[in-house]
């Protein structure tokens, strides 16, 4: 009886789980999908106390409670900027999760039969490579390990690691007993793996690397699933694997890089040196002129970059845009796709500052307008406007897909310096006759360019 | 108990589930999308919560004790970064 109504709790909480995600993946029903997740897994966390033949009840309550309010804690405070890293570490905590319970299982080293005793060690294998690389994946975006760590031979040295971790997983499988000495280097050698794989990977990768694992953490959940017969697990685990994969793919495409590249190349460690020929000047402007000419502007678009969130410019840039919508400007936002840290991060940003996400555009929607466009103000972004993607077979950037803010009739360029981009090339638009640039912090200019119209 | 084909078979549907939820998603979800994908994995928190259950030598007690919080963070943690990122969409029409 009790059984029954474990496994139905179950069902309805996996059937709850693929409505919320189904739901997530439109912006009117986002909102509501999460909550519908959230139910089912409460659902599901609190019918798991009434499975039979259970102890340890109190250590596993204190167990969530601690688990629980550090989580609640830091992500509550966390900044919107700072989510992509923060995702990364729950996801790990996720897979380190999978991971112990397989430990636990081959402790007790009670298995039905090969298969699951096969799937239980698989599962633990993903599991930790998901929690040590996801943990270095944390540690990047946050800034505490900051350069790209290589030393020759590194990939073959990364393959050996893997094969020894796999090795000794084979032997847990093969042997039937489980000597806590073989568990130990199973798990230590996978955990390395962990760590080597995502230790020479760049920041600006990030976010596919964190996808993948977040997919990896799925399929190793799936297969402690299989391990403890648990329906709940196996589906939500294989949903969000093969959602995760497809996700990685897009978010991998839309920056124009394959998930083999980001994986095993090193970009931006060769300094492209070649394709620096770029023509004419940089012309500066003051906020002033620029405020006349947006003001004055028929259509404007505004082409936001990472930089606007560092310098924490949205909700100025947002008092900006409602100010010359105020004077009848037909104002858009030109998003790229790897705008902010992570495909969809800068909508986030500007949801954060109230920019109603019907005025974003995306690349595909908003290419065609440049060329009727009056002006394009370009605020924080660089490498995803420059042009020498689309002219300059030479160019380290040449084919990633760029928003066509040269082809605007003017361009306002608000940056604080004459440096290059992320990837490290000169940007063809900043020297084009149509730009001009406004020297200075994005908020600080923002705000003298909102100053300067309403002046007007 | 569920094993051999039947095995099979919810791992096929599952995965053809979560292909066709993910395939038509515009880009500006796909951050919040990954987070609420994050939470859902935090189902592992049952399994965490079984394999304790059982553990009876103080090692598997120590390891399934880290499980479960480990767990319990990515739900809760998956759960707080995603309905705040979500909180945020507006449309400039006054509807949710």
């Amino acid at each position: 009886m009790m059984e029954n109504i474990i496994e139905i709790s179950y069902f309805i909480a996996a059937i709850l789980f693929i409505l919320g995600l189904k739901k997530m993946s439109s912006p009117v029903t986002a909102r509501g999908g999460i909550v519908w997740a959230g139910i089912g897994m409460l659902v599901a966390t609190l019918i798991t106390f009434l499975h039979p033949g259970m102890g340890n009840y109190l250590l596993m309550t204190v167990a969530i409670f601690v688990g629980g309010v550090a989580a609640l804690w830091s992500g509550k405070k966390v900044a919107i900027t700072d989510m992509p890293q923060m995702i990364a570490l729950y996801n790990g905590m996720g897979g380190g999760a999978a991971g112990a319970i397989a430990a636990v299982e081959l402790l007790r080293g009670e298995f039905h039969s090969q298969t699951f005793l096969t799937l239980a060690v698989l599962g633990a294998l993903i599991g930790s490579v998901s929690f040590s690389g996801s943990l270095i994946a944390f540690a990047k975006l946050q800034g505490w390990l900051r350069r790209p760590m290589r030393f020759p031979g590194q990939q073959i040295f990364n393959i050996f690691v893997f094969l020894a971790a796999a090795a000794f997983g084979a032997l847990l499988v093969t042997r039937g007993e489980f000597s806590g000495t073989i568990i130990l280097i199973f798990f230590v050698t996978a955990l390395a793996y962990g760590l080597l794989m995502a230790l020479p990977i760049g920041g600006a990768d990030m976010p596919v690397v964190i996808s993948l694992f977040n997919a990896l953490t799925g399929l190793a959940v799936a297969f402690e699933g299989f391990v403890l017969n648990n329906a709940a697990m196996i589906i939500a685990g294989t949903v969000v694997g093969s959602a995760g994969t497809l996700l990685t793919q897009l978010m991998a495409r839309a920056m124009n890089r394959s998930i083999g590249n980001v994986l095993f190349s090193s970009f931006g460690s060769s300094d492209g040196g070649a394709a620096d020929n770029v023509e004419g000047s940089m012309k500066p402007i003051d906020a002033a002129d620029a405020g006349i000419m947006m003001a004055y502007a028929e259509r404007v678009i505004i082409i936001p970059g990472y930089g606007m969130a560092v310098a924490q410019a949205q909700h100025k840039v947002w008092e900006l845009a409602e100010l010359l919508i105020s004077r009848g400007v037909n104002v858009k936002f030109a998003i790229h796709p790897v705008a902010g840290r992570m495909p969809g991060h800068m909508n986030v940003l500007l949801a954060e500052a109230n920019v109603p996400y019907d005025l974003l555009y995306d690349l595909d929607e908003i290419n065609a307008a440049f060329p009727q466009t009056d002006v394009s103000l370009v605020i924080g972004a660089n490498d995803v406007v420059n042009p020498s993607a689309r002219t300059n077979p030479d160019s380290p950037i040449y084919g990633m897909p760029i928003l066509n803010a040269d082809m605007s009739h003017n361009v306002i360029v608000i940056k604080r310096g004459q440096g290059k981009g992320f990837s490290g090339v000169e940007n063809a638009l900043f020297f084009g006759d149509n730009t001009r640039m406004l020297y200075g912090d994005g908020q600080a200019m923002a705000g003298e360019l909102i100053a300067a119209i309403k002046e007007l | 108990m569920i094993e051999g084909m039947t095995a099979l078979y919810i791992f096929m549907l599952s995965a053809f589930t979560g292909y066709e939820i993910i395939s038509r998603v515009p880009v500006i979800l796909h951050t919040p999308l990954m987070s609420g994908s994050n939470f859902v994995h935090g189902i592992v928190l049952v399994g965490a919560m079984v394999a304790m259950g059982h553990a009876h030598t103080t090692l598997e007690l120590v390891v399934g004790f880290v499980g479960v919080a480990l767990a319990a963070g990515n739900a809760v943690g998956g759960y707080v970064v995603t309905e705040r990122m979500l909180e945020m969409f507006k449309s400039s029409k006054g509807g949710k």
